[in-house]
């Protein structure tokens, strides 16, 4: 039965995300966007608090790990599982603020690999740790096929050579999922996953990054020379289907795409509310009521973009709502995230100018959400790959046919 | 439909009803039944007459209840739903569309088509069972998906479909009981009975909340309706207006004028599209009604004004969600068809991007409309709801229908292809208000 409300049973996880997000992300907001590369200690109790949320068992936390960790839901019917929860708790964590929700330890993108496709045995050592995702290299950023990471087996162990650039929390966190090929000749069905601890001789942080935006968290370019893990720290098998593995490893993206949304959604709702907020200042009074003619320029404007986010947020939301219910949506997992990833990036940039030199200036926070938000149509598949992804399903072509 | 499938009426009476009937409440489905089996029996071609009189008498108002909706984001329709809707996606594929440019042309549509959507069982489902209808539960989200897939048949002929539906709704949700008594066993009988809401005036800036149009009070607690209506779907033919005007000092009210009232003056008044509805403009000159005639009396059986614009706004996005699904699926096959330079124009980035933009606003369109309707079947507010639904629709509705045209490049702007007329449609539904219900 068709129905767009937030079910009951999710407020209690909207509303203890939405308050980390006010009451410990927010005042400390400014002062780690200043202070980029500084670790925010205050995140230590969060995450513990996190861990805790996460063994009791009744999981679905805001953050991707929490994806996979929550258990199969045994309900019947109709399902709102972890895929919602994970993407409402995450726009109420961004809303507070999207670096320090993406440097929360223990929440990794890397944990999301893992908790997906980890063995028990792997899952018994790596669930505590702080995974980090390495994927992208200087000459492979959309193209994630085209890496030049190798791994090669020697012995009890693999070696792994290359360069990853781009890596969120790849200094902070305690290990590192690294997609590496086991044969660059045999193409992309040969890259694999692999989990490399910190401290492992032969990868090394050569340096972080100075971002526009969700300065926060931390960047980092990560070199593997000779770096040597043992045998078993490969996440998934080491055969290789030519026909099949790739799309297995981009697969993880479906579920992940929803939540990059949601983050975008996060930081507009927070633009827009606060801009709202600041224009009531101004004499700027939104009220669907009024008329056409009595409708200030401003006032109309702020409509637009919250329609627009509103249709952003639903697409997300259905997104989810499908994951959740094992529906394939690969391409609505893609509208979802081009559609927020832009809307979101156009909201906060427009706050900032409809409140002028407020909005520009440093004593408020929409000017730092305007670059925190340019990110989101960026990472986890820019908007340009999203429309592509998109156009491929709707139009029935191949990456050939369409490149 | 082929053509060796049985006439409409004959067709009425079987098959299209057949996802009535397995509804699980059998009376629900044996009334419609019964209904279609009896227009199978008649002989086709029977003018309509509305004949509105009282034939029995209602103690109170006949209303209908709400759906129970779990708490939980769902985006499956009910079986019920799901069948009306293969129903009516084939009505608009077979009979709607190859009919729907004569219609724009005449700016009328054909009285038999509308017999056809009529013998379907749309009007039976806005009616109570006391009142001759088929319906037990009010549910706004069945009357967008009716909506939503006419439109996708065409939007012109959806709006004169529709209008009827609308007039019975505001009937059945806001009628006093004789009001009920009176007008709602015809729309539930076995012709299709042309009405129309009429809120639009033709002015530059219209406020939907303020209409110019006035009821003056006279001596013996009747009114006089002064003031013009535009964009009046079906007005040659409409047996009955329900009139938005103004009370000095009191605010906006809905009122019934039937057809042929001494003082109203119908003339037509075609629009850029959305042509095959009829579209007319009524003058008032003092109008005289009956105190009776006022639809919702203020602060009485839950009447508000405002919720009527809301319920509309829904429903109009309901035609632009189905407008647009029409563009998007029309070129969708057209881009891959068409070739350029050699191959398929959709094996370009800037054609095969333009449609998953046309896939994604749709899409948003789409969730924004079922979320307005799904709140106003809850009984929620859809104040905000329905604005932003219809300001988003507006919009984006209007860029799918201009890049429906584009795609096709010379061949969507001459009348080969229908891709002009529904550009010419979707720019209706920012200028649109009233006129439709869910």
């Amino acid at each position: 039965m068709i129905n767009l409300e937030i079910p009951k049973k999710l407020k209690p996880i909207i509303a203890q995300a939405n308050m980390v997000g006010a009451n410990v992300f927010r005042p400390i907001s400014r002062k780690y966007d200043t202070a980029e590369h500084a670790y925010p200690k205050e995140l230590d109790m969060l995450a513990a608090l996190m861990d805790g949320i996460n063994d009791s068992g009744k999981g679905s936390g805001a953050s991707a790990g929490g994806l996979a960790q929550a258990d199969a839901s045994k309900e019947e019917g109709v399902r709102n599982g972890a895929n919602m929860a994970t993407v409402l708790g995450m726009v109420e964590l961004c809303w507070g603020d999207c670096g320090l929700a993406l440097t929360i330890p223990r929440q990794g993108l890397g944990n999301a690999a893992i908790a997906a496709v980890a063995t028990p045995e792997q899952k018994k050592r790596f669930g505590k740790v702080w995974a980090a995702m390495a994927i992208t290299e200087p000459g492979a950023g959309s193209d994630s096929a085209a890496i030049r990471t190798t791994a090669t087996l020697d012995g009890d162990e693999w070696v792994i050579n290359g360069e990853k650039i781009f890596v969120t929390a790849g200094e902070r966190a305690n290990a590192v999922v690294v997609w590496a090929s086991l044969d660059l000749s045999a193409g992309r069905a040969t890259i694999k996953s692999f989990v490399v601890p910190k401290g492992t001789p032969g990868m090394q942080v050569v340096r972080l990054d100075k971002k526009l935006g969700i300065r926060a968290s931390d960047t980092a370019t990560l070199s593997f020379n000779d770096c040597r893990i043992p045998k078993d720290n490969i996440l998934g098998s080491a055969e290789f289907d030519t026909k099949k593995s790739f799309a297995g490893v981009m697969k993880t993206f479906d579920n992940t795409r929803p939540v990059v949304a949601a983050m975008a959604i996060g930081v507009a709702r927070a633009s827009l509310e606060l801009a709202t907020k600041i224009l009531a200042k101004a004499n700027v009074h939104p009220d669907y009521a009024k008329s056409a003619t009595e409708m200030s320029a401003i006032e109309d404007e702020l409509y637009r973009l919250e329609a627009e986010l509103e249709a952003a947020r639903l697409l997300t939301l259905k997104a989810a709502w499908m994951a959740d219910n094992r529906i394939p949506n690969s391409m609505e997992a893609s509208m979802a995230k081009a559609k927020a990833g832009r809307v979101a990036n156009e909201i906060t940039l427009r706050c900032v100018e409809l409140c002028g030199p407020i909005g520009y200036g440093e004593t408020e926070l929409l000017e730092k959400w305007a670059r925190d938000s340019k990110i989101l149509d960026i990472f986890e598949g820019t908007q340009q790959i999203q429309m592509l992804i998109v156009a491929r399903r709707l139009l029935g072509k191949t990456s050939a046919d369409l490149r | 439909m082929s053509k060796s499938e049985p006439p409409p009426l004959a067709k009425a009476a079987g098959k299209p009803l057949q996802w009535l009937t397995k509804l699980s409440d059998s009376s629900v489905a044996q009334k419609v039944v019964y209904r279609g089996a009896k227009a199978g029996m008649r002989a086709a071609g029977a003018a309509a007459s509305a004949v509105f009189t009282a034939t029995q008498k209602l103690s109170k108002p006949a209303r209908l209840d709400r759906p129970d909706t779990p708490s939980r984001f769902d985006l499956n329709m009910t079986d019920e739903q799901r069948m009306m809707r293969d129903m009516l996606a084939r009505f608009g594929n077979d009979e709607m569309r190859p009919a729907a440019e004569a219609a724009d042309e005449a700016c009328a549509p054909p009285a038999a088509l509308l017999q056809q959507s009529h013998e379907l069982g749309i009007s039976l489902l806005a009616i109570p069972e006391a009142l001759g209808g088929a319906a037990e539960q009010r549910s706004m989200v069945s009357n967008a998906l009716v909506a939503e897939e006419l439109a996708r048949g065409d939007m012109g002929l959806a709006l004169a479909m529709l209008s009827p539906h609308a007039v019975a709704t505001a009937l059945v949700d806001w009628g006093a009981a004789e009001q009920q008594a009176k007008y709602l066993p015809a729309f539930a009988g076995d012709d299709f009975v042309p009405a129309a809401i009429a809120l639009v005036e033709p002015m530059p800036v219209f406020d939907p909340a303020r209409p110019q149009t006035g009821a003056v009070a006279t001596g013996d607690g009747g009114w006089k309706l002064h003031g013009s209506k535009t964009m009046v779907p079906l007005g040659e033919t409409a047996e009955l207006f329900v009139v938005a005007a103004t009370i000095l000092g009191v605010g906006p009210r809905l009122f019934l004028v039937e057809r042929g009232a001494p003082g109203l003056e119908v003339t037509p008044a075609p629009t850029m599209g959305l042509r095959a509805a009829g579209l007319c403009r009524l003058d008032f000159d003092g109008v005289r009604i009956d105190r009776s005639a006022m639809l919702g009396e203020p602060g009485r059986e839950g009447f508000d004004f405002d919720a009527f614009i809301d319920r509309a706004r829904i429903a109009w996005c309901d035609m632009a969600v189905g407008g647009a699904q029409a563009v998007l699926d029309y070129v969708k096959t057209y881009v891959n068809d068409r070739k350029a330079f050699g191959e398929p124009v959709s094996n370009r980035q800037s054609v095969a991007f333009m449609v998953a933009d046309i896939a994604i606003e749709l899409e948003g369109m789409r969730l924004m409309t079922y979320r307005a309707a799904s709140r106003a079947e809850q009984g929620k507010s859809v104040r905000r709801e329905s604005y932003l639904a219809k300001a988003q629709c507006a919009t984006k509705g209007m860029k799918i229908g201009t890049d429906g045209v584009q795609l096709l490049g010379g061949h969507g702007f001459i009348k080969d292809h229908p891709v002009e007329r529904w550009y010419r449609h979707l720019r209706g539904v920012g200028i649109y208000e009233g006129a439709l219900l869910v």
